[in-house]
């Protein structure tokens, strides 16, 4: 695939990824408007950054689910804090699933939790598999500088 | 945009936010508006660093925080005489009650998170009047 093709699959991959509600537009730009030539793939690095944090709040969202009596206050405050991560690279999915956990939360319906916790990771899963294929993409494109 | 105190004095930020995703977006929005900027991760290290003699124009200030949060770091800003400008920077509504008890803890500015560009712009028209 030539240069050009590779460009067009990148910008498909894009509005794949607003069209269908993954990103939000108007944030995932704003992260790329803060790009420069001295950060040229700061997107990427604060998406890493994302899945970095990500890994250690479910494992503390984890153990709260799973500790007796459920500290739901507890839960709350590490959701909201990953949620808040997520409005961050415009996450719109996740962030819904999110909102789905808290609402649970809020009840003490922890069964209820369980089922939103995986609904979470599966939207966080399936993004994270988008946007390494969208990276990915930029790179074969000769969008991404090495640093 | 913005102009410098003078010509030889920058203005200078810090960023208080426990998410370390929010931390390099900050960091980044504030250095791009020219802004240098430090970065802690709570409460008591803005405390502690205000402790250490450094003196900041624009303080954006997370809420929720493990150590010590937003609101209990900015009322102790205050009690210690700070007058920097400082900015709530939270995902909570501008409504909640937790805002409001953040806000009279003595905030200048109160933007719900994401901080985007337009929303830095607003906070530092509030850093100007101060000058």
């Amino acid at each position: 695939m030539d240069r050009n093709q590779l460009q067009r699959q990148v910008a498909l991959k894009r509005s794949f990824l607003f069209e269908q509600c993954y990103l939000d537009p108007q944030q995932f730009v704003q992260l790329e408007e803060l790009q420069d030539d001295a950060n040229p793939n700061f997107v990427e690095e604060i998406v890493t950054l994302f899945y970095k944090d990500s890994a250690r709040l479910f494992q503390k969202i984890e153990q709260a689910l799973y500790s007796r009596p459920i500290d739901f206050a507890k839960l709350d405050d590490y959701m909201h804090q990953f949620k808040g991560s997520t409005s961050s690279i415009g996450a719109i999915k996740v962030k819904n699933e999110c909102s789905q956990f808290k609402e649970f939360c809020l009840a003490a319906n922890a069964d209820g939790c369980v089922r939103a916790l995986e609904r979470v990771k599966q939207e966080h899963q399936t993004l994270r598999i988008h946007l390494e294929n969208y990276f990915q993409l930029r790179r074969q494109a000769g969008l991404v500088q090495r640093v | 945009m913005l102009k410098s105190k003078n010509a030889t004095t920058k203005m200078m930020a810090l960023v208080v936010d426990d998410s370390i995703v929010n931390q390099r977006i900050h960091h980044k929005l504030l250095e791009n508006f020219g802004i240098e900027n430090q970065v802690v991760g709570n409460g008591k290290e803005a405390i502690d660093v205000h402790c250490s003699g450094k003196h900041f124009d624009l303080i954006l200030m997370d809420m929720d925080m493990p150590v010590m949060n937003g609101i209990e770091a900015t009322r102790m800003l205050r009690a210690m005489g700070i007058r920097s400008t400082i900015a709530g920077v939270s995902s909570h509504s501008s409504l909640s009650e937790d805002t409001k008890e953040f806000i009279e803890a003595g905030l200048d500015d109160y933007q719900e998170k994401p901080l985007t560009p337009a929303k830095l712009v607003s906070i530092l028209h509030k850093v100007n009047l101060h000058v």
